[in-house]
């Protein structure tokens, strides 16, 4: 028996709306980083509150609100590491926490991996908090639900379903070695999805923005309704390899598969797209189209994400893929230290550079090929030429003398984004994507849908 | 190295056992443990969970429940020689949700005081209130009867949180230095993960319960590099259970490295399938995920009736008036039950998160479509049908809410293909295929949003000749619809090679939810299915 620990760790309380503030996140950590009789140790600390509003089938579903506090404690004596994650702030439950990861560390093998813990780092600042959106109320929520029930309702041939979630965040990181990083945001995500009740055509449409004043309710309805109203009926084409439209969504859905795979380590050890043997790579080599610029940036204005990694690191603008080519690969604190590089933090917070044509002008300019509106189940197949599996959704059509013609049945794709950017016939504006990168719509020829799906 | 033939003759029934691991299941599902003595529940947790359901009360909730939890979960990362990670995560909250005029509403708190879970009883009951002006319908919930002051426990015998980070780490790392040792095995990852959840739950029904529920997973990942190439084997090697450390030792991931290293070497010289139509023997290691994404979701009643539509999906098999006891899902011996009770399989528990003490029940019988998946909420939603069945309207107990900070909705009891009337073993369906390919471990999944076009590879895939296996295939997937799919299954294995998959980490829902699941069943033969090769797909 080991109950009851249960209810020792009463925590204590923040008005809702308020996440820790800087000098909470601070004192947190001070008390934990106090306690520690480690030779080093890092304290992470995410304090998270999210509200959340469903609908579906024209209805209302779930919604709920939730406050959780993850502090993760890593001590270090020597190599040895270990890292206990509690959601209490209190001394007793922040007590235990150090002990237990203490006890943990001493017992567990070396990691001659461990680098030690990084001192005080100079981050640029990312004006992601909106007040706008940390103060909104269950009442602000269910009007935005309404927005999208409404107009379904009074329609007698949609059903919606949709997702409305908004978080305010803050994000803090200490070590021992006198490291302190904050950073907090807000971020409001909205997703719709309709349905016609014939059961033939179903659209997709979404929106993100840290600030909730951004988020336009209207539009997303508006354009799930047209593209659901619009992809009823699809006809079957062929599978086989077809120019290809994918719209910022979904370009968003496939472009961040490159930058999974942009880990120097896996590919100087031979297992990666990237690699050639031998320990080589591909880096200085052109390897797609010249007008593919890929890069990262927490600070972009279309992104605004957090400035620094787990470790406390800066993280700034970096340049993967330069005019078509591979100009460095992402560098971990030990990797780079090993091959005598500087650490990049991970392919994150993305930039597919674009020209100025928006979606519509792409479309325009199309003699004929796919509409895609997002991207489904997408899987890898191969690691070694990144060729991944997944299907086209909720809005797929065809364009024929630059006009969406008719709506087409899914299809089921095999087929690598490196091949994509190799067949890039043209690039548009990036516009922040539902997933929360900056991604233009794109055109490219010899997509290769292998199958169809009837899935509507 | 074994040659081909040598593995033939003495390793196919090893070869089962290293995949899956060495325990086989019982066919037969039995009842779970159900123990009357009090685990956890103790006055000073009950008691705050009495005051969240009063406050909702005040507040104006016709109906609430609330779990206080304890989740935890432990996970040692390793790799070659060397630990990359120990991490333990513990956190302890507490869960309200509310029904005000047929609405829903929730609150998660970490304030474990009298006041912290009674001010977010009021928080669920002022969001429940707010949604009533986009209310449309309201929510009425199964009667279900109360169960005042039961236990559970899952099926483990040593809890894995008792054993001493090193001796996981030992185990790992001899692991690693097996599967090194196999020719042209230069990586090895290696992982073992547990979760262990104190959950504790009480509804105004009356009822209070209160289930102590372990699982364990072990991953190896053995990566051959040849010229200019490489092949993995791994890293689910050993299905994931609900069970304890005993499950983990059981598995002799030592003994086995060595072989997942070779096999993962095999497979660079292994030739490149040709596309076309086999006929595919699927091992359960294999086919329990096909379940789980053609079976398993196309019959979750959320998804059929268009809740999940906004991300997981609708079903093929819907609408439930049109398919219900009509769709011919395969042939007269396809048999599919739901249950929540196979003893170590992931979602088995003793009672749902709606405080349903669930039951088995048949989702297609001899072929025929005939239930869906169902929670409080869902199953006055089939009312005509169990009425039509002379069935009472309850729910088959399949609530989940992955910790006490998230609602609990539908999610994926244990869905298992039963087995054939004949004990037919894995070497018998071999014997018996003329040309075909045998596929094991679960690798590359991908399925449409209602769940008609898969694509599926194998960790392993042997191609078969006159009833032999002659040498490892790559670059194998299968890409079917689930209904043709399932027609064309024409033989199965019998209950003696009944196995448990699972998948330990089971996405749906938004906010995104995590479920652990298992699928029973026995090898099975599919006849002319369509097989791409994915190393020319692109």
């Amino acid at each position: 028996m080991e109950p009851r620990r249960l209810l020792v760790s009463a925590t204590q309380g923040t008005a809702p709306g308020d996440v820790l503030s800087r000098e909470e996140a601070e004192a947190l950590i001070g008390r934990a980083l106090g306690m520690s009789k480690a030779d080093a140790m890092r304290v992470n600390v995410l304090h998270d509150r999210e509200s959340n509003v469903r609908f579906a089938a024209n209805q209302m579903s779930t919604a709920g609100s939730s406050s959780t506090t993850t502090i993760r404690i890593q001590s270090v004596f020597g190599r040895r590491r270990a890292s206990v994650v509690t959601n209490s702030r209190s001394d007793e439950g922040l007590r235990r926490a150090v002990e237990q990861s203490e006890a943990l560390a001493r017992l567990a093998p070396e990691d001659p991996e461990y680098l030690g813990e990084l001192g005080a780092q100079q981050y640029v600042a990312v004006p992601a908090w909106f007040d706008a959106t940390a103060g909104l109320s269950a009442d602000d929520r269910a009007k935005a639900a309404l927005s999208a029930l409404a107009p379904a309702r009074a329609a007698n041939d949609l059903t919606v379903a949709g997702f409305l979630t908004t978080r305010a965040r803050a994000t803090a990181i200490g070590t021992s070695a006198g490291l302190f990083a904050y950073h907090r945001d807000t971020n409001a995500n909205y997703t719709l999805t309709a349905r016609t009740n014939d059961g033939t055509g179903s659209g997709w449409a979404g929106a993100t923005a840290n600030d909730w004043g951004a988020l336009d309710f209207g539009a997303v309805a508006a354009r799930a309704i047209e593209k659901a109203r619009g992809s009823r009926n699809p006809v079957a084409l062929e599978p086989g390899r077809y120019t290809v439209v994918l719209e910022p969504d979904a370009t968003s859905d496939l472009i961040p598969l490159v930058a999974g795979a942009l880990q120097a380590r896996a590919a100087e050890e031979g297992r990666s797209a990237f690699a050639k043997g031998g320990g080589a790579t591909k880096v200085v080599e052109r390897i797609v189209d010249e007008r593919v610029t890929l890069l990262s940036n927490p600070a972009d204005p279309l992104i605004l994400s957090t400035p620094f990694d787990n470790d406390g690191m800066p993280l700034g603008k970096q340049t993967w893929i330069s005019g078509g080519v591979l100009s460095q690969l992402a560098y971990t604190r030990f990797w780079a230290s090993k091959q005598g590089k500087s650490p990049t933090g991970g392919a994150g917070s993305l930039r597919l550079e674009g020209g100025s044509a928006s979606l519509d002008e792409i479309i325009a300019g199309t003699e004929r090929g796919i509409l895609v509106t997002h991207c489904w189940y997408i899987r890898a197949v191969d690691q070694r030429t990144l060729v991944y599996t997944g299907l086209t959704r909720d809005g797929t059509f065809l364009i024929e003398k630059g006009r969406v013609t008719r709506p087409v049945k899914n299809f089921r794709f095999n087929d690598s984004p490196l091949f994509m950017l190799n067949n890039l016939d043209a690039i548009g504006r990036p516009v922040r994507t539902v997933s929360g990168d900056a991604m233009p719509p794109i055109r490219v020829r010899d997509f290769h849908f292998t199958s169809l799906s009837d899935a509507v | 190295m074994t040659s081909r033939r040598s593995f033939l003759k003495a390793g196919t029934a090893a070869l089962g056992a290293a995949v899956v691991g060495p325990r086989v299941l019982p066919a037969t599902p039995r009842p779970p443990v159900q123990e009357r003595r009090t685990l956890y529940t103790d006055p000073a947790t009950r008691e705050l969970m009495m005051e969240a359901l009063d406050a909702a009360r005040r507040a104006g909730a016709s109906w609430a429940d609330v779990r206080i939890s304890r989740n935890r979960a432990n996970s040692i990362q390793t790799r070659e020689r060397q630990v990359t990670d120990v991490v333990v995560s513990d956190t302890i909250g507490c869960g309200v949700r509310v029904l005000v005029d047929g609405c829903w509403g929730f609150a998660a708190t970490e304030a474990l005081t009298k006041a912290g879970v009674g001010s977010a009883a009021q928080e669920a009951v002022a969001i429940a209130r707010a949604n009533r002006m986009a209310q449309d319908r309201r929510v009425t919930l199964a009667p279900a009867p109360a169960h005042p002051d039961v236990t559970w426990k899952s099926a483990y015998t040593i809890d894995p949180f008792t054993v001493p980070v090193e001796e996981k780490a030992d185990l790992l790392l001899r692991a690693n230095a097996e599967a090194l040792r196999a020719p042209n095995v230069r990586f090895v990852n290696s992982g073992l993960s547990f979760v262990k959840e104190e959950r504790n739950y009480a509804n105004t029904d009356g009822s209070v319960i209160t289930q102590d529920y372990v699982r364990s997973w072990v991953t190896l990942a053995c990566t051959a590099v040849g010229a200019g190439d490489f092949a993995t084997r791994g890293p689910e090697v050993v299905q994931p259970a609900g069970r304890g450390w005993e499950y983990v030792l059981e598995a002799d991931i030592v003994t086995n490295a060595r072989q997942w290293g070779e096999e993962a070497s095999e497979k660079l010289k292994a030739r490149s399938v040709e596309v076309g139509r086999w006929d595919l023997i699927l091992h359960p290691s294999q086919l329990f995920l096909t379940i789980h994404e053609t079976i398993g979701h196309a019959t979750e009643l959320d998804r059929a009736m268009g809740y999940e539509a906004n991300l997981a999906g609708t079903s093929f098999i819907s609408p439930p008036e049109k398919v219900l006891g009509t769709l011919k899902l395969g042939p007269d011996f396809l048999q599919v039950v739901g249950n929540r009770s196979e003893p170590g399989a992931l979602s088995t528990i003793g009672y749902d998160d709606d405080g349903v003490q669930p039951e088995d029940f048949p989702i297609v019988k001899d072929g025929i479509f005939v239930d869906y998946q169902t929670t409080r909420e869902q199953a006055p939603w089939l009312a005509w049908w169990y009425t039509k069945q002379g069935k009472p309207v309850r729910s088959h107990g399949c609530s989940y809410a992955q910790s006490w900070a998230d609602v609990q909705f539908q999610r994926m009891p244990n869905v298992s293909l039963q087995p054939g009337a004949r004990d037919l073993s894995w070497n018998d369906l071999i014997a018996a295929t003329d040309k075909g390919i045998a596929m094991i471990g679960r690798a590359s999944y991908s399925i449409d949003q209602q769940r008609y076009n898969g694509q599926f590879g194998a960790q392993l895939c042997y191609e078969i000749r006159n009833g032999r296996i002659v040498g490892q295939l790559r670059d194998v997937a299968y890409q079917m619809r689930s209904p043709e799919f399932w027609n064309s299954l024409d033989l199965l294995g019998g209950k003696s090679s009944y196995m448990l998959g699972g998948t330990f980490n089971d996405g749906k829902g938004q906010p995104g939810q995590s479920n652990a699941v298992s699928h029973g069943c026995p090898p099975a033969r599919f006849r002319n299915v369509n097989v791409i090769n994915t190393g020319r797909a692109g």
